[in-house]
């Protein structure tokens, strides 16, 4: 068994994992990223659309070149990268953390480190965690499965298509099968507005004349060996309405039906997580309660633009490397999601450092305004044009911002969206 | 596709839990013998869907065959494990009592139990049985207590009793769909749908729910097979709601209720619904069936939750009468009937192999043992019940021991090769055989990777990839 040390080791090669070890190598650490993949570059490899970038880079990219420019920046540097490895056992109640890797390239590995980043991406809920009744035949894939075959193993899956939920997986799918050929023959989706970004409701479904249903639910899936139809009926006040189900014929279904950040590893080391995001619960510094593990990206919370997710990582990777260093958060006050916020990530805010944060809302709306409060009283409002539950919301609180907080007994911070 | 040699002095009709039993007992003894099943898999019908359990005995009066076999079969799992390897352990079983009246019934159970010669069996008042099942509902007001019963993989052993029959030298002929038998002499002749025929002295109808179409096919006895169905979640085995010890409710007239079960594998099922079914293939969950299942569930153990399903399934079970049918035909000759196998067939299978061995013996049949008869199967390693110490060693020999396929089960690619050189070529046979495809992901992650190991290892073109029969083709076209 290979015994190897490193100061920090981040799990998972993705844009976060990538982007946290480049900090890490910066700061003169030495940094491993573990990646169960053949390559790096996660997801990013098999989204060959346009769109990432367009922050991070100020140009529009494809999954694999975003991916790519990343990569390139590890050339040269002292972080060590092991792919096809797949990290099995975390322990971190000993002096050192210790992780036991399965690699098809190196058998066993046991790395000792310092720190973790946990940057592990998250994974498609599927038919059973929304529970449509009905046959089991083939012809059911998650989005993203689809996708892999598609556009890397270069299979079609399916030639008659209807998509379950409106996500930007699904979304995306949508447009690439009516690219090759196949026809696309409804997106079904149970809320009443979309789940993905509105440019890929345009330039995914729109363009391409593809039904989107709104507020339906999936009731039935039809077919003994293969799909043969679904079944779909219409929502009204948030009453099934039996009577208006009608049946799609169809031989495939796919399922773009919500991310869920993959923190199996995660419990194993005894991260607190929040139940509002399956994420890790982390402070100013996006450090866990475990000392020493950090989290980034969609293990965080799942984001909806890849420069999100690593403007956030690169921020943990310094994070980490500053903590190694031995630097702490001066004073931390817990922030509160107040009126209509679904989430905040992180849930506690240094007073005496610049902070970030990243927010989901839980309603539609035209001119809102976002309001930090401490105990009660407003420090700070924001006004936003638009806000929708699928477009992440970003929040800067300075020093200055939170001065109040230093004299406040018992001090709360509070967001809300009126 | 195999062809069959022969005349085989037995051919056992259905390589489910009953047919697999019966077909690894005759091979103990100097026969040829021929297992034929329908399905592109074995374990494909009745045995790959139900709840898994080893009963304890007490949910049937003794003078039922079905009773007498339960208790003979369930005291058979012990040694059968340590020979075959397939998971099974005895967690126990807990009745659970909700009310006054629920208690009445639990002391007839009992009673029933003692009768029966249960072994351990026990009466439990309220902080006795939450001592046993702390995760019952605090209102529990008691129950009944079986240490004997036990929860097993029901596809795993019948991969592992089919196996062993081979290894044995039983002949296995998998999407051998009988259609046509006739008498020719002394032997029976039993032709395909795919035209394959074979000849054989006996014939044992063990179809399932096609038992009774089989028994037709023979001009044997008229009866029929009702299908009656089952359905599960299944929970991800994170969930807060997973139990110690299998929790029955107090049974009704026609079932034994929706149980809360923890599986060997550590996942948790909750079901069975039971509703009678024309269509023997409706294998459709329904909405308002699984939603029975959740508030049933919820009565016993609260911390079941909605959030935990990775999936839903179900299962059908062959009903004729009260009684199993196990008998030689009294209409036509040297044909066997093991119909209506229903609950609990499973448990009873390896007492129904005896039971037909027996059978077969009176009806003439020679049983001479072989010295050549192992009941052993070669033990497989798996890499999710083993330390990174004793997978570092494997991988020194085979590292495809360390390359991780299923990452929620944690099954590796020499894992999946093995089921594919163990003859399980769909994507439902390795999820089965190896449990890849079987956790919280459901396969989202690892498909695409089983698929091109399956490529591989058979030399199979992308068509002939399929989830569970030759019509459930997984890809429609390459780019």
């Amino acid at each position: 068994m290979k015994d190897l040390f490193f100061d920090a080791v981040v799990i998972g090669g993705g844009a976060a994992g990538m982007a946290a070890a480049l900090e890490l190598d910066a700061a003169g650490l030495s940094c491993a990223v573990i990646e169960r993949e053949e390559q790096l570059g996660g997801i990013l490899t098999q989204c060959i659309h346009n769109g990432f970038g367009l922050i991070e880079f100020n140009e529009e990219l494809s999954g694999p070149e975003f991916a790519e420019r990343i990569e390139e920046k590890l050339q040269g540097t002292n972080i060590r990268s092991f792919t096809s490895t797949t990290v099995m056992e975390l322990d971190a109640g000993s002096e050192n953390k210790v992780l036991f890797c399965y690699s098809a390239l190196w058998g066993v590995l046991r790395l000792s480190c310092n720190a973790i980043v946990l940057a592990m991406g998250c994974r498609e809920r599927n038919r059973g965690n929304i529970r449509i009744p009905g046959d089991r035949p083939a012809g059911v894939y998650t989005a993203g499965l689809a996708q892999r075959l598609v556009n890397i193993e270069g299979y079609v899956p399916g030639k008659d298509i209807v998509i379950i939920g409106s996500g930007d997986i699904g979304l995306i799918m949508a447009r690439r099968m009516s690219w090759v050929g196949c026809k696309v023959h409804a997106v079904v989706e149970i809320l009443p507005y979309p789940s993905g970004l509105t440019r890929n409701i345009v330039q995914c479904l729109n363009d391409f004349d593809i039904p989107l249903y709104l507020s339906h639910l999936t009731t039935n899936i039809i077919g003994r060996d293969r799909v043969e139809g679904v079944e779909i009926t219409p929502l009204e006040n948030g009453a099934l309405m039996s009577d208006k189900a009608f049946t799609i014929p169809c031989d495939t279904i796919l399922l773009s039906v919500g991310l869920v950040p993959e923190n199996e590893l995660s419990r194993m080391a005894g991260v607190e997580l929040n139940p509002m995001t399956n994420g890790p619960l982390v402070d100013s510094m996006l450090m866990t309660n475990v000392p020493g593990i950090f989290a980034c990206g969609n293990v965080l919370h799942v984001h909806d633009l890849v420069d999100y997710v690593v403007e956030e990582s690169r921020r943990a990777g310094k994070y980490a490397a500053q903590w190694l260093k031995g630097r702490r958060p001066v004073r931390e006050v817990r922030v509160k999601a107040g009126a209509n916020v679904r989430y905040l990530a992180p849930v506690r805010v240094d007073v005496q450092a610049d902070n970030k944060l990243y927010m989901r809302t839980l309603i539609v709306k035209n001119d809102a305004v976002l309001e930090v409060r401490v105990n009660n009283r407003v420090v700070k409002s924001i006004r936003k044009n638009h806000i929708q539950p699928s477009e992440m919301i970003q929040l800067q609180l300075s020093p200055k911002d939170l001065e109040s907080v230093l004299s406040a007994p018992d001090p709360v911070v509070e967001v809300s969206i009126n | 596709m195999q062809n069959a040699s022969g005349p085989f002095d037995v051919c056992i009709i259905g390589a489910g839990v009953s047919g697999a039993n019966i077909a690894r007992r005759l091979s103990a003894y100097d026969l040829n013998l021929a297992l034929v099943d329908s399905e592109p898999d074995v374990s494909f019908g009745v045995s790959k869907a139900n709840s898994g359990i080893v009963h304890g005995g007490f949910h049937h009066n003794k003078k039922h065959l079905k009773a007498r076999l339960e208790l003979q079969g369930a005291m058979m799992f012990d040694r059968l494990r340590q020979e075959l390897d397939f998971p099974f352990k005895r967690c126990g079983i807990v009745v659970a009592a909700m009310h006054e009246d629920e208690m009445r019934a639990i002391d007839q159970l009992y009673m029933q139990g003692v009768d029966n010669g249960v072994i351990g069996i026990e009466m439990c008042s309220r902080e006795r049985i939450l001592e046993l099942e702390p995760k019952l509902h605090p209102d529990t007001l008691g129950g009944l207590w079986v240490p004997g019963g036990g929860i097993v993989e029901p596809y795993r052993f019948v991969f592992s009793l089919v196996e062993n029959a081979v290894q044995n030298g039983v002949q296995l002929l998998t999407g051998f769909a009988v259609s046509r038998a006739a008498r020719q002499g002394e032997l029976w002749q039993v032709e395909a749908a795919d035209g394959r025929t074979l000849q054989a002295r006996y014939v044992v109808n063990a179809a399932g729910l096609f038992a009774d179409k089989v028994s037709a096919m023979f001009g044997a006895e008229d009866y029929t097979i009702k299908a009656r169905k089952g359905e599960y979640y299944l929970l991800d085995r994170m969930t807060k709601a997973k139990p110690d010890r299998v929790v029955f409710p107090v049974p009704t007239s026609v079932s034994k209720g929706m149980l809360v079960i923890p599986t060997v594998e550590g996942t948790v099922l909750i079901g069975p619904t039971a509703e009678l079914v024309d269509d023997k293939r409706n294998l459709a969950t329904t909405k308002d069936q699984l939603d029975k299942i959740l508030s049933s569930a919820r009565t016993m153990i609260p911390a079941v939750s909605e959030y935990d399903v990775i999936t839903s399934f179900a299962g059908l079970r062959p009903t004729l009468d009260e009684d199993f049918y196990i008998d030689m035909s009294a209409k036509v000759p040297d044909f066997v009937q093991v119909a209506g196998i229903q609950s609990p067939g499973l448990t009873a299978s390896p007492a129904i192999g005896e039971y037909v061995k027996d059978l077969l013996k009176k009806a003439g049949l020679k049983l001479l043992e072989k010295a050549s008869y192992d009941p052993f199967v070669v033990k497989r390693p798996h890499v999710k019940d083993l330390s990174p110490y004793e997978v570092d060693e494997l991988a020194a020999r085979d590292p495809a021991y360390a390359n991780m396929v299923c990452r929620c089960e944690k099954v590796s690619e020499a894992e999946i090769v093995a089921a594919v050189k163990a003859g399980h070529t769909t994507l439902d046979g390795i999820k089965y055989f190896t449990r890849a495809q079987m956790g919280r992901c459901q396969g989202g992650f690892c498909t695409y990777k089983i698929i091109k190991i399956i490529m591989r290892e058979t030399g199979l073109s992308w068509e002939a990839i399929t989830k569970n029969s030759n019509a459930s083709q997984i890809l429609k076209d390459v780019l």
